[in-house]
């Protein structure tokens, strides 16, 4: 498509008018959410639905449907937003669009049911500003994704988008630029938290040519997907920042490397980019300044450890993506040994947001050291799950109380896991911890790329720290001994304590192990990696040494230190868990009591989900 | 090995070195895993020593030294869908189709695959079938979905169990 290339600040400026003049505020949207999350809950049928029922009662023309990103809300999709008016629908099914259809487009009316309704006091909020999980947030890059189709770039100029580009090309010099980010302290917000516009700064100074810059959507820690909804649902935001940075350090060429597990991340981030170089913000000249620069798009091949700066580079080149010693840092010699800033998505996305607004309002938000908002992705055994965009220096009480609604099922909260498998898990005693890059580190875990997973009564900490460290295992590039042996270790010692062969002195080992790998591993996987292990045994000791001297496990996680049992004054003879059961372990006959033989049973629960009557008992 | 089909993949992303990766992606999504042989052709073809392409191959995640089945099924073992149940939809699946992880059925209909986080993690615990997503899975509805793709209970290894 041959479109008019944007020449300058006012040429975008006439664009945005135009758009804007071409759309009515006053005509119908219907807004659904078609982000991986609520695809996963039938957002397709969702759309065609409503595409067919629109048809059927001829409102084609007047009703126009939007497919946009994702809102974070993901506990309750799909998300259905009717506009002008705001009305927030959720768990939209298909079967629920003709009731829409006919309730609130033709008649103007709302559908009750499909309200979010608080479950304490049932009263129902029909705007997004009055629905706690999100009233309570501060969604400064997250907020726009449900008003932007980000296959449809002029979604997100009729936003205000691309005039941070624009006023940076015409009137900012790349060191006022740098200056300006340095000044918002804006720190990296893929886990490092390093000060962006320093990182900036020394690729800008640093020798050789060509620079470049590089997003970092290798995403792997588990339990976080911010970077996912922000490259999905509005990657032009993600572009502008880019194209400011590259333009402020001097680079005409840059990537953005996905990880190949979100193939919807890669389609829309293609479109934008396609898009952006038709309206003449990416190729030559951009917006008639000058500047050339372009971005290539490289799908990674699952390997979490190529997350890490060095090794991200070396995957780029097209060679195993393990990292490399930094003798030198990659901002020095990076990519092909040229100067390189690597930044991840979300660090990228708040770049137009300084620009625009300015650092003072910038370093107005957050806490002393961690200025602005972070995203955070709440899941687990919570209520609200979902993300959430909160200013720095929130406590974990506000996020997940507030925000999320409380421990699921009104179970006891234990623990919240933060920061990946770097990371660590904190106990309810540092709940009102206030939430930065600082605070949670002191704790012995760290803010990471904002995985915030919740954890109750029925998680065994133990059975935590082995996850983290199996995972650890499979993702260890196997280059340096500490790291390597270590994690190897870990694990069969947390396996011994799982499976019941613990023995007195395994905690201390565990001890030693981690402040060797701390100390001695060559890249942050194996250096950060004792911390879940160090976090469980320094909050949650008792729960080891129930595993290792009582052969227990109190939360009944551990396979071979549980046994199921069937109640005889509660069980009713329905059958069901017999039928269930795998293993055939249970006999019995109809309405008669049921019996579990220990000898056949694999413990794989499934008896103790089927039974309606909770006559199935762990001990 | 079908070698226009790999020359036509070469010649859409040329031969420069830094292109291994992305041509062995290529190659993955035609054949569902990389014969030996196109990985000899391919590091002739770059210049590439045949160690570092078989280096690649091996630590990447994504490539497959050998033949998955026609449904790939992965299940998420991130830290949000494992204390809500991922091993356990995890186990159901290798249960029913009577195979491991990382193992592939005698018929070549499926291969299943625990996952380090797919980035679903609202709505744990979550199974993709090929590109489908599955959430908020009990372990109770995994064989109905298995059954989609064309799960009887004689495609498994062990004559399967229901």
């Amino acid at each position: 498509m041959n479109r008019r290339k944007i020449k300058s600040l006012q040429d975008l400026e006439n664009l945005r008018q135009e758009i804007l003049v071409k759309r009515d505020p006053q005509k119908t949207r219907v807004s659904i959410c078609a982000g991986t999350g609520c695809l996963a809950l039938g957002a397709r049928k969702v759309i065609t639905s409503f595409k067919e029922e629109l048809k059927k009662q001829g409102l084609e023309d007047t009703v126009e449907i939007r497919e946009t990103g994702c809102p974070g809300f993901c506990e309750k999709g799909t998300i259905v937003v009717i506009y002008p008016e705001g009305i927030y629908y959720l768990q939209v099914q298909p079967g629920d669009v003709p009731e829409i259809v006919e309730k609130t487009l033709v008649e103007k009316k709302i559908a009750e049911r499909l309200l979010y309704t608080d479950p304490v006091t049932n009263e129902k909020a029909i705007h997004e500003d009055e629905i706690p999980f999100y009233k309570n947030q501060m969604r400064l890059l997250i907020g726009d994704n449900i008003k932007i189709d980000p296959k449809n770039i002029e979604d997100y100029i009729a936003l205000g988008g691309y005039s941070a580009l624009a006023k940076v090309l015409s009137k900012m010099s790349p060191g006022e630029v740098i200056e300006e980010v340095k000044r918002a302290n804006l720190r990296g917000r893929g886990g490092g938290g390093f000060p962006a516009g320093r990182k900036w700064e020394t690729t800008r100074n640093a020798p050789g040519e060509p620079k470049y810059v590089i997003v970092n959507c290798d995403e792997g820690d588990p339990g976080a997907f911010m970077d996912r909804a922000l490259m999905e649902g509005n990657p032009h935001s993600v572009i502008e920042g880019l194209i400011i940075g590259a333009y402020a350090i001097g680079s005409h060429e840059g990537f953005i490397y996905v990880r190949e597990e979100y193939p919807l991340a890669v389609e829309n981030t293609s479109i934008a980019l396609e898009q952006a170089r038709e309206y003449g913000l990416l190729g030559r000249d951009i917006m008639g300044s000058g500047f050339d620069f372009d971005v290539t798009i490289f799908r990674g091949a699952g390997a979490f450890v190529s997350g890490e700066s060095s090794a991200l580079m070396s995957s780029l080149e097209g060679k195993v993506g393990a990292p490399q010693p930094k003798y030198v840092h990659t901002s020095v010699k990076g990519l092909w040994n040229k100067p390189t800033n690597l930044n991840n998505v979300e660090t990228w996305a708040n770049v137009p947001l300084i620009i625009n607004k300015g650092a003072d309002w910038f370093t107005s938000i957050g806490t002393e050291g961690s200025k602005g908002a972070k995203i955070f992705s709440l899941v687990g055994k919570v209520n609200n799950t979902g993300l959430v965009e909160v200013p720095m220096g929130i406590t974990l009480r506000e996020i997940i109380y507030n925000i999320g609604g409380g421990v699921l099922a009104n179970k006891k909260f234990k623990a919240v896991q933060t920061g990946g498998p770097s990371g660590g898990c904190i106990p309810e005693s540092f709940i009102d911890t206030a939430v930065d890059f600082d605070e949670l580190t002191k704790l012995g875990s760290m803010m990471g790329s904002g995985g915030m997973i919740v954890m109750d009564e029925d998680t065994c900490m133990v059975d935590v720290a082995k996850y983290f460290i199996d995972f650890l295992v499979d993702e260890s590039c196997g280059r340096c001994v500490p790291c390597r042996e270590g994690l190897e270790r870990m694990s069969e010692i947390l396996t011994d304590i799982c499976e019941g062969r613990g023995t007195e002195g395994d905690i201390e080992l565990l001890e030693e192990l981690s402040e060797v790998m701390k100390d001695t591993s060559m890249c942050g996987l194996g250096r950060t990696a004792p911390n879940p292990v160090l976090t469980t045994i320094h909050y949650f000791r008792e729960e080891y040494d129930a595993h290792i001297k009582e052969k227990k496990c109190p939360a009944h996680v551990c396979k071979a230190l549980i046994e199921y049992y069937i109640d005889g004054e509660k069980c009713t003879g329905c059958l069901a868990c017999l039928k269930a059961c795998p293993e055939g372990a249970i006999s019995g006959d109809k309405e008669k009591v049921h019996v579990i033989t220990m000898e056949k049973c694999n413990r794989c629960g499934i008896c103790y989900e089927t039974c309606k009557f909770d006559a199935v008992i762990i001990k | 090995m079908n070698e226009d089909k790999i020359e036509e993949i070469i010649g859409c992303h040329g031969t420069d070195k830094s292109k291994l990766i992305t041509i062995l992606q290529d190659v993955q999504a035609e054949y569902n895993w990389l014969p030996p042989d196109t990985l000899r052709h391919i590091a002739k073809r770059l210049q590439v020593p045949l160690i570092d392409v078989f280096g690649i191959a091996t630590f990447y995640k994504s490539f497959s030294l050998e033949p998955r089945g026609k449904h790939l099924i992965r299940v998420c073992l991130g830290t949000a869908c494992h204390v809500r149940g991922g091993p356990r939809i995890l186990e159901t699946a290798e249960r029913i189709l009577g195979i491991k992880a990382d193992e592939t059925t005698a018929d070549y209909e499926f291969t299943v695959e625990g996952v380090n986080c797919l980035g679903c993690c609202a709505l744990g615990p979550v199974m993709v079938v090929d590109k489908e997503y599955y959430g908020k899975l009990p372990p109770t509805k995994v064989e109905g979905i298995l059954r989609k793709y064309g799960y009887t209970s004689t495609s498994s290894n062990n004559g399967g169990e229901t």
